[in-house]
């Protein structure tokens, strides 16, 4: 099942769903690269909140989109990962080392619009 | 140690079969009295094993079977698959080994996630990991 990617502004939101496969994974990594490029997409969220397990695949992926989106040109928040999901991630040794988190889209929208401001100034 | 007879088994031959294991296993965890973090932890390392046998055998079957050892519940969760084997256990347990299609931290994560964890393994004939977890 494609997950669906939304646009708003300069920032493409996404919302990944519990039953989300190794395939749909890889099928948005390669879409939101695209998708960075056709609207010039300066952000992208990725909203967790309804992710049931983040596995090593998962957080591979997720890292991956990241550096990916970053050569593209966008910065990329991971944001909603649950309490539980947070505490596996320990357990298993897993980090999302150099990707940003937020604890929700709101908080992740703050942080992008943040960072955004931080790097025109540095353009300017 | 007694083995209920009431199971769960899922084939898993793609990675949506992934999902589906760790959905069932989480329901069947529920159902033997776990709650909270545990069954995310169960559910994760379900998901670890489930994938190697996606990415290594292409084909296997997790089942699953609730516990009891006196007052004590637990699940018992055994991944079996026909695959190429594990020529090296006790690398493949090691964190960050990885033959190329991972970041090396399934098994050893599985076994960190769970109370206790065996892994049997032969070339050519394919690999049996037994996992448990007790309710606290």
């Amino acid at each position: 099942m494609p997950v669906p990617i939304l646009k708003q502004g300069n920032t493409l939101i996404v919302s990944v769903q519990a039953a989300l496969t190794d395939r749909d994974l890889i099928d948005l990594k390669n879409d939101l690269a695209e998708k960075v490029g056709q609207f010039r997409s300066r952000g992208v969220i990725i909203d967790v909140s309804l992710l049931d397990v983040m596995d090593s695949f998962a957080t591979r992926t997720l890292r991956g989109i990241a550096q990916t989106t970053k050569l593209r040109g966008a910065e990329t928040v991971i944001v909603g990962i649950q309490p539980d999901v947070a505490f596996a991630m320990v357990q298993l040794g897993l980090a999302l080392e150099g990707v940003a988190t937020a604890l929700d889209l709101d908080e992740g929208m703050e942080l992008l619009a943040a960072r955004l401001e931080k790097g025109d100034d540095r353009v300017g | 140690m007694i083995v209920s007879d009431e199971e769960a088994r899922v084939v898993i031959t793609h990675d949506g079969d992934v999902v589906t294991a760790r959905q069932l296993g989480r329901d069947m965890a529920k159902q033997t009295g776990f709650y909270g973090s545990d069954l995310t932890l169960i559910a994760t390392a379900i998901s670890e094993i489930a994938r190697n046998i996606v990415s290594y055998a292409q084909r296997g079957e997790i089942v699953f079977n609730a516990l009891e050892e006196g007052q004590r519940r637990g699940l018992l969760v055994v991944a079996r698959d026909e695959g190429p084997g594990i020529p090296n256990i006790e690398l493949a347990m090691r964190d960050g080994f990885s033959t190329g299609k991972s970041l090396g931290l399934g098994l050893p994560g599985a076994r960190r996630l769970m109370d206790e964890f065996e892994i049997e393994s032969e070339i050519g004939k394919g690999t049996t990991v037994i996992m448990r977890k007790w309710v606290r």
